[in-house]
């Protein structure tokens, strides 16, 4: 950069803006790095309280880590008390589960329309339309489930209305937009000479779909269920409105059952800070941001998966 | 031979084409079967409530036990959380993203950074309202107040922000920011007056969409800024007044939680069609937010184009 | 205009962090200045002779009587120096806030010893400012008209799962239970059935009045039991062993299923809290507000329960 040659008068000209330059560079430098410190802080600050507050169960209050993870009795109030998370924990799998079964075929049908049958329409309309829906607020979701699904199944099906099918189902509606635009991404973003090779030798569009571009974007496919899945696990109020909040394994779709976040919003409120009956919800948090972890350990796996 | 296996191809053709008939059907009625079903649900939002709004149910205070309760505070206090959020988020996010975009060399440290990132905007929103009753509410002693709540949904926002921000300045043309080298610029010179002018659409885009959740959230509310909204003096802007809607220290119910409350509390006679009137306002607001940030993006992006063009 | 953008974030940045630390100092000082308190809002009425702010926290159930009556009190130009706040949360939240200082007012459905431990419990002084009670509801399906407490015993448990056993019709009872924390349950265990339950397998726990109401309303052969500001005509209420869950019965001690709705301070309260507390049982408060939300005033009363359930006459 610099000249052999510089006149002194030159280099003071130079020095100035130089002066200048490392300051500004310096303010750029501290006011990221204070944005990306206080990110880092928050993370930290989070797992450090919710695990503090979850693990005093176990230490402060004596109850077995194995007698929370696979007790089956809940009965925080009875004497002696029992605090088996088994049923809720079940709760929440299954309905995790059982919304993942139904959105995911629903939703990757639609991501193909978008991008393979009506391209335009599809990017235009539909996407949009569908990303509009991934902010529809969960109270309006529960809502919806208790006004109308509930009401549906007590009168068409059976059963109280109330359970694990209902709350499945409110969990699948929720997160038919997220798998969708997912999908509809990882569709959109395939290459287009494999898709053109394959009608080139002759295949139909379906032979194309099933052979070519779904092995291609599987992974794709599988990081938007499992966010899906991550987002269902987590969801509280509207599950709750609509799931029971028994706490049993449920032996029937239609029974009621509870998830982790049902009975912590329940009894947050109701339980004293400290007492043995609120640190169990904190358990409970602290399992829910485990899994939270889990989930976003499968989608890394996935992606790398993706970039092979 | 030949005539056989003509025909055994020309069976298999017809077959694969029977097949992908099927398919072609069965996609497009899954497809539209799905937008039958988000649709239906717009509709019933809106059917069950369009009939409730009016100036008066959108301005007058909510009743306890008499009909006529309105949404005014509710819906003020979701704009004015959301407006309290964003002034904390946005320097935070933009630094974030412009130090993951920038200056974050590839290497432990920025993977780390982004595995943070990415845990943060997964972590279910209660344990984000464990988290703010437990540190801003009871630790700081902020009480269930508006800036608890705004705490609390920054770190929802945050990392989404980081990420608007950082694809935002990916999208800047090389070309661009070699010319701020070539002019002698400073890094951080060239990160403010070259970059993020041309990043500002898609920031702006992206933040909108960002600022549309704050509206939704309800579980991580309940935690952190409360389910009441103190009587309001809708005269007296001094945020530091008790009374002043400005006030960030008071509780505030937003709609979402004004919702919830209705829905199951709700002593008064017209609490469902009040729930469905609030839950209409929230989805419009969310409709409009949408279409406002595509809207804003576009045009903000052809007056930053144009505007270069007469410089 | 873009040249100046490096200035102007910094500067936001600057401002952001001054207010964190400004909001943090105020919000301690608002806290703070429950005794002290200086009320920024006061068009100062010379008559007054207290001043200060005060934070009632807790109980969902009672928010809405506190809250009516804090806005009639600080309309009330004799003490519009102080300011009332309140919030709900939960009965668990209020008093795990009175008791550590950051509200002034608790605000419980049930007796602090059965949340708090013991030693913490007993700093706290109990203001009893009304009485809720509670009714067995069912379906109107059901076609039942009263249950004894064996028979509801019997429910709850799981032992009868039918309400032809009951004498109802032949449908299967549906338990729309609250869960295990709540208070209302509480109170409908200990006065009700006598005995804490655990729930049977199937059936539904919700926390709010208004959505078990709903249910109750909707499902075919539920029971459930809600505060009788909560009935009216979609829901069957039941008598208990004979007796109407009528107002006049709870007040003559026939009708036992009723719990207090307690307010804690943290020892004895200031003079603007015992103030408000006092506004609170105030005649005209008690006959107008308590009354008109469904809650029974504690004046009317003719007999009293303590902590342990012995009802003494008044």
């Amino acid at each position: 950069m610099e000249h052999s040659k510089v006149t002194p008068r030159e280099a003071q000209r130079r020095r100035l803006p130089l002066e200048k330059h490392r300051i500004e560079d310096w303010i750029g430098r501290i006011y990221t790095s204070v944005c990306v410190v206080f990110l880092i802080a928050t993370i930290v600050s989070i797992v450090y309280f919710v695990t503090s507050k979850g693990v005093a169960t176990f230490a402060v209050n004596g109850v077995g880590i194995m007698d929370f993870l696979f007790g089956t009795r809940w009965a925080p109030d009875a004497s002696p008390p029992a605090f088996g998370a088994m049923p809720a924990i079940a709760g929440s799998f299954l309905v995790t589960l059982l919304a993942a079964l139904i959105a995911s075929p629903l939703s990757i049908a639609a991501a193909l329309f978008m991008t393979e049958i009506v391209p335009t329409f599809g990017k235009r309309i539909l996407q949009p339309a569908i990303e509009l829906l991934s902010g529809i607020p969960s109270v309006v979701y529960g809502f919806i489930g208790l006004t109308l699904i509930v009401p549906f199944l007590r009168d068409h099906v059976g059963g109280q209305g109330i359970g694990v099918g209902a709350g499945a189902l409110v969990l699948s509606i929720m997160i038919l937009p997220t798998i969708t635009s997912v999908a509809a991404d990882a569709l959109a973003n395939l290459q287009r000479g494999q898709r053109e090779a394959s009608y080139a030798l002759g295949a139909t569009r379906w032979q194309t779909i099933y052979r070519v571009v779904l092995p291609t974007v599987l992974p794709a496919l599988l990081t938007g269920i499992v966010l899906g899945m991550a987002r269902a696990f987590g969801e509280a109020l509207a599950v709750q409105m609509v799931i029971g909040n028994a706490p049993f394994i449920p032996t029937s779709l239609l029974e009621s059952a509870s998830t982790l976040t049902s009975i912590i919003t329940l009894g947050m409120g109701n339980t004293a800070m400290n007492s043995i009956q609120n640190n169990a919800l904190w358990s409970m948090a602290l399992v829910l941001m485990l899994m939270t972890f889990v989930f976003i350990m499968i989608i890394r796996l996935l992606e790398r998966r993706n970039r092979i | 031979m030949t005539t056989q296996t003509q025909i055994l191809r020309s069976k298999a053709r017809k077959r694969a084409k029977t097949a992908d008939k099927v398919a072609t059907v069965v996609i497009i009625v899954f497809a539209l079967s799905i937008v039958a079903i988000l649709l239906g649900l717009i509709g019933f939002i809106m059917f069950r409530g369009l009939g409730h709004i009016s100036w008066h149910f959108l301005t007058s205070n909510p009743q306890t036990i008499r009909e006529g309760g309105g949404i005014g505070p509710p819906l003020f206090n979701s704009l004015y959380l959301l407006v309290l959020t964003m002034i904390i988020t946005i320097p935070l996010g933009l630094g974030g993203g412009i130090y993951m975009s920038e200056y974050a060399k590839p290497g432990k440290i920025t993977s780390f950074i982004r595995l943070v990132v990415e845990v943060l905007s997964s972590f279910p929103s209660i344990v984000i309202g464990l988290f703010g009753l437990l540190v801003f509410v009871n630790t700081f002693e902020l009480g269930f107040s508006l800036l608890a709540g705004a705490l609390a949904l920054t770190i929802f926002n945050l990392p989404l922000m980081v990420r608007i921000t950082e694809q935002a300045f990916a999208g800047v043309p090389r070309e661009q920011k070699e010319a701020g080298l070539a002019l002698g610029l400073s890094k951080w010179k060239i990160i403010t007056s070259i970059m993020l002018p041309v990043a500002i659409p898609s920031l702006v885009t992206g933040t909108i969409l960002a600022a549309g959740r704050v509206f939704g959230e309800a579980a991580a509310l309940l935690f952190t800024s409360g389910m009441t909204t103190p009587p309001l003096n809708f005269s007296d802007w001094n945020p530091l007044h008790p009374r002043s809607p400005l006030n960030p220290l008071r509780p505030a119910e937003t709609l979402a939680t004004h919702i919830w409350k209705v829905n199951s509390e709700g002593l008064a006679p017209d609490a469902i069609q009040i729930a469905a009137g609030a839950s209409a306002v929230l989805v419009i607001m969310v409709l409009l937010f949408n279409l406002f940030a595509r809207w804003g993006g576009r045009t903000l992006y052809r007056y930053m184009t144009a505007s270069k063009r007469m410089n | 205009m873009f040249k100046k953008l490096p200035i102007m974030l910094f500067t936001l940045t600057m401002i952001l962090v001054l207010a964190a630390c400004g909001s943090g100092n105020s919000g301690s000082t608002t806290t703070g200045s429950t005794t002290t308190g200086t009320d920024a809002s006061g068009e100062a009425a010379a008559t007054s002779t207290d001043s200060g702010s005060i934070l009632a926290v807790g109980s969902t159930a009672l928010q809405p009587l506190v809250d009516q009556v804090a806005q009639k009190f600080m309309a009330d130009s004799k003490y519009a120096n102080i300011s009332v706040q309140v919030q709900g949360g939960g009965s668990g939240t209020g008093l795990t806030q009175v008791s550590e200082g950051q509200a002034t007012i608790g605000n419980s459905d049930v007796f602090a010893a059965e949340k708090l431990d013991a030693d913490k419990a007993a700093e706290l002084v109990d203001h009893q400012v009304a009485v809720v009670a509670m009714a067995a509801v069912a379906n109107k399906d059901a076609n039942v008209k009263g249950l004894t407490k064996q028979q509801l015993v019997d429910i709850f448990t799981g032992k009868v799962t039918n309400w032809k056993d009951v004498g109802g019709a032949d449908q299967k009872i549906v338990i729309i239970n609250r869960p295990s924390s709540s208070g209302t349950r509480a109170t409908f265990e200990k006065y009700a059935l006598g005995q804490k339950t655990e729930d049977p397998a199937g059936s539904i726990q919700q926390d709010s009045s208004g959505t078990v109401k709903k249910l109750i309303a909707e499902t075919p052969g539920a029971i459930g039991y809600l505060a009788l500001s909560y009935l009216d005509d979609s829901v069957a209420e039941l008598s208990y062993d004979g007796v109407e869950p009528t107002v006049e019965n709870v007040e003559a001690g026939k009708y036992p299923v009723w719990a207090y709705e307690h307010m804690y301070t943290k020892g004895e309260p200031d003079a603007s809290t015992k103030a408000f507390l006092d506004y609170m049982l105030s005649d005209d408060v008690q006959k107008s507000d308590v009354t008109q939300l469904g809650y029974i005033p504690i004046s009317g009363m003719q007999v009293q329960r303590d902590a342990e359930g012995k009802v003494t006459q008044k």
